[in-house]
């Protein structure tokens, strides 16, 4: 460890030894973090020029590594000053493009702020910098006897900064809502350099609701660089239930009638047969393999309550005929359950080396049509499909699998995912449920909005970065957005350096 | 697009047209905060009427004219609310005010039911933001800045909400207590827990079992009794961080009544007023000319 340690030093002493960047902007940069904090070598500005999606951009200017709000202030006034686009990341989990640079930003990583900064039980939230990791702060917490309440699936990589960015959801967020009611206050810093505390830790904080409007605005209206998340107590119990059906469309009819009865489990998955399959090849859950389609249930609260709800909820599957039904009867067998679910992802690429995980939200009434017109239009285009995804809400997760070294597959995936799009809306869904629309789906937006609609989506924008320099090109569609200016800015290849 | 448009909503559209100062009157429970619109605001009133209610799909289609008692009736008959406050008034005029009920612990936020809004801009025209879904980032929360920001930035013609299923049981419990934030720690997700100093109130939703289970656990804290609902609230409404109200000052505030857990606290004397961050303060007037550049839309309230 030691030697580990001063390893890593001797590299840090060397870089920042080195002369200032030769490129003025980087030189400046340099001057206000230090030299290993701005980095501009090609292989990691490559490296932050992806995020976990399938779409390419640009290749990113001067990657910064910030670790105080004031250096994340100096980074934007000599953005400001050279007129240069930022692009704010976190641990580059995204799935729709948000991230990704477009032109050659000052890319901003926030990974580096990663402290729990202080946990007022009294209170009950925690103050956090942006870069602490989902799954380490409810780890934190737990403990205590509280926990941060959602969970995405990338919950082991991605930050809370990345969270309140995209507003994430996760499985558990069914009952308790998504990011934007577990995050009370946000410290942020505006384009032009200043910071701004948006919402507070007393229930109805005065002026408009600032943090409302920025948590989910994909980074183009600041850059967040402290976050109060409220706690939620640990439950007394738990019960997670797998209930497996003969078709996709019993599964769906079934969650809408657990609703229906007034029950809000904590967590309603579902997953279908390939997936099914998929997972127990090469991550053995003890999930039913002849099954159709499989349900993962959790109810969470008071021991009696949830006695009550499980069994109801049983009896409702009964009723729409389930196959079979199975309780986690102890810590192990639940998490046994849920590793299935949560290796879902990861299981497909053993089948095929690339995918693109979709993500729209249908009513819940829509589910099960919607998915058979999904998986029709996948078999016309030849293409894999698996579903799993969060049926209690609605959000769909279609995940296409392809090898893109196979000529003409990358335009095939690209035409059905617009087509999944289409399917959603025209069943009175959205675009999407916790991914966001970054430059995967700013295109559809005005399937979904009219212009007077995304008119007043730019003002709101506008208000707070009327340059348009944070994160621009992104979640508005062409001729709608401030960062329209920016295209017609696009700057030359190699001028930064 | 999102769904189809009303003609009562078109109607309102028109009736505010794009010239003249306006704004819109509810149930005028809370028509003196921010301010009184100027003189010669033409004051109108939202549309009502019909409520469509997915009880599967956990929205309701509301009218912002439409009081939330009678939302709150329809819902029932269903077995679902909403977290709007139930304090008399409309549905438009509880968003636009922000304020959360009582029961905020129990029944949620406000701000967190609001899934879409159609309001009318300061040009006349019906803007759509969010969507009829109960998960949705789809583009800018248009919706989350309109709750609370008291009509000045456009007026809202309805509303979908998020519903939630009514619990199975309920009770109200009291107490004499001096330590509130131990009677709110022994107890897991209560609805509501109040305190005035000298007595507590407890209230307690969910499965009948679990109840008597909480109620228990109260019984080796103190002496409680069953009574009927909450106690009557002193006028003033303050918002502090929730451990300010574990040692509430009476000198300050008069008589109260503290919402533990949460930070509401309703007192005899009004709180002193609370600053905005200059920066937070310049961007909200920023979004006010952006939204209504010449000052049309509630003239006189200041946010």
């Amino acid at each position: 460890m030691n030697n580990t340690v001063s390893i890593l030093e001797l590299i840090k002493q060397k870089l920042n030894n080195r002369k200032l960047s030769a490129n003025p902007l980087v030189a400046e940069l340099q001057k206000a973090l230090s030299r290993d904090r701005v980095l501009e070598e090609e292989e990691e500005r490559l490296l932050h020029s992806k995020d976990e999606s399938v779409f390419e951009g640009g290749l990113a200017g001067p990657v910064c590594f910030p670790i105080t709000t004031d250096e994340v202030q100096a980074i934007m006034r000599i953005a400001q000053r050279h007129e240069c686009p930022v692009v704010p990341r976190g641990a580059g989990s995204g799935l729709a493009g948000g991230a990704i640079p477009l032109g050659a930003p000052i890319v901003i990583a926030m990974t580096e702020m990663k402290k729990i900064i202080e946990v007022d039980i009294d209170n009950r939230i925690a103050w956090v910098e942006p870069g602490v990791i989902n799954l380490e702060l409810s780890e934190y917490l737990r403990p205590m006897g509280f926990h941060y309440a959602p969970d995405p699936s990338s919950q082991q990589i991605c930050t809370i900064g990345g969270n309140v960015a995209n507003n994430s959801g996760g499985p558990h967020c069914l009952a308790e809502g998504v990011t934007d009611t577990h995050v009370l206050a946000l410290e942020v810093v505006l384009p032009g350099g200043q910071t701004a505390q948006f919402g507070g830790i007393d229930p109805e904080p005065e002026g408009l609701d600032l943090r409302g409007a920025f948590i989910g605005s994909e980074g183009t209206l600041g850059i967040t660089t402290k976050i109060a998340v409220r706690l939620t107590p640990n439950p007394e119990a738990v019960k997670t239930i797998l209930i497996s059906f003969p078709t996709m469309r019993t599964a769906a009819e079934t969650v809408s009638a657990v609703v229906a009865d007034g029950i809000i489990p904590a967590a309603m998955e579902a997953m279908d047969q390939r997936t099914v399959e998929v997972v127990e090849s090469h991550i053995p859950a003890g999930y039913p393999t002849d099954a159709g389609a499989v349900l993962l249930v959790e109810v969470e609260g008071l021991s009696d309550g949830v006695e009550i709800d499980a069994e109801r909820i049983c009896e409702i599957a009964e009723q729409h005929q389930a196959l079979d039904i199975r309780i986690a009867q102890n810590s192990w067998q639940r998490e046994a359950l849920w590793k299935g679910r949560k290796s879902a992802f990861g299981a497909s690429t053993y089948i095929a080396p690339n995918y693109y995980l979709h993500d729209t939200v249908v009513p819940r009434s829509q589910l099960a049509d919607v998915l058979d017109q999904v998986n029709e239009l996948a078999a016309e285009h030849d293409l894999m499909i698996m579903n799993v995804f969060h049926a209690g809400d609605g959000n769909l997760h279609p995940l296409l699998l392809f090898d893109a070294e196979e000529e003409g597959t990358i335009e095939r995936v690209h035409k059905v995912a617009a087509e999944i799009v289409k399917i959603s809306l025209r069943a009175g869904g959205v675009l999407s449920g916790e991914h966001g629309i970054g430059i995967e789906k700013q295109e559809f937006m005005t399937d979904l909005f009219s212009d007077e609609d995304l008119n007043h989506q730019n003002r709101l924008r506008s208000s707070f970065d009327p340059q348009c320099l944070i994160n621009p090109g992104k979640v508005l569609p062409t001729g709608h957005s401030c960062a329209d200016i920016q295209t017609l800015k696009e700057q030359p290849e190699g001028i930064w350096v | 697009m999102s769904g189809k448009i009303d003609d009562s909503v078109r109607e309102f559209a028109k009736a505010i047209g794009p010239i003249g100062p306006v704004a819109v009157e509810g149930g005028k429970t809370r028509w003196n905060l921010k301010g009184l619109p100027s003189p010669q605001t033409r004051i109108l009133n939202a549309p009502s009427g019909a409520i469509f209610h997915k009880p599967e799909e956990m929205i309701v289609v509301v009218k912002a004219g439409t009081t939330v008692a009678e939302l709150h009736n329809h819902l029932k008959a269903q077995g679902q609310r909403t977290s709007l406050p139930d304090r008399g008034g409309t549905v438009g005029g509880a968003i636009a005010v922000g304020e959360n009920d009582l029961n905020v612990l129990g029944k949620g936020r406000v701000r967190d039911a609001v899934l879409q809004l159609r309001y009318i801009s300061a040009e006349g025209e019906i803007i759509t933001c969010g969507a009829p879904v109960v998960k949705n980032v789809s583009g800018f929360n248009l919706h989350k800045l309109m709750v609370g920001a008291f009509g000045t930035l456009g007026l809202i013609a309805e509303a979908t909400l998020r519903t939630n299923p009514i619990p199975t049981a309920s009770k109200w419990l009291t107490a004499s207590s001096k330590n509130p934030k131990e009677i709110f720690d022994s107890l897991y997700k209560p609805a509501a827990v109040l305190w005035d100093g000298e007595t507590i109130w407890v209230h307690l939703e969910g499965h009948k079992p679990d109840l008597e289970n909480q109620q228990q656990i109260l019984s080796k804290i103190s002496h409680f009794e069953e009574v009927e609902g909450a106690p009557g609230l002193p006028r003033y409404r303050w918002s502090l961080p929730p451990s300010d109200l574990n040692h509430v000052d009476r000198t300050d505030t008069g008589n109260f009544i503290a919402s533990i857990g949460v930070g509401t606290l309703w007192a005899d004397r009004p709180q002193p007023p609370k600053t905005i961050d200059p920066v937070s303060s310049e961007v909200t007037k920023t979004l006010k000319h952006q939204f209504d550049p010449v000052g049309r839309l509630n003239p006189g309230r200041k946010i």
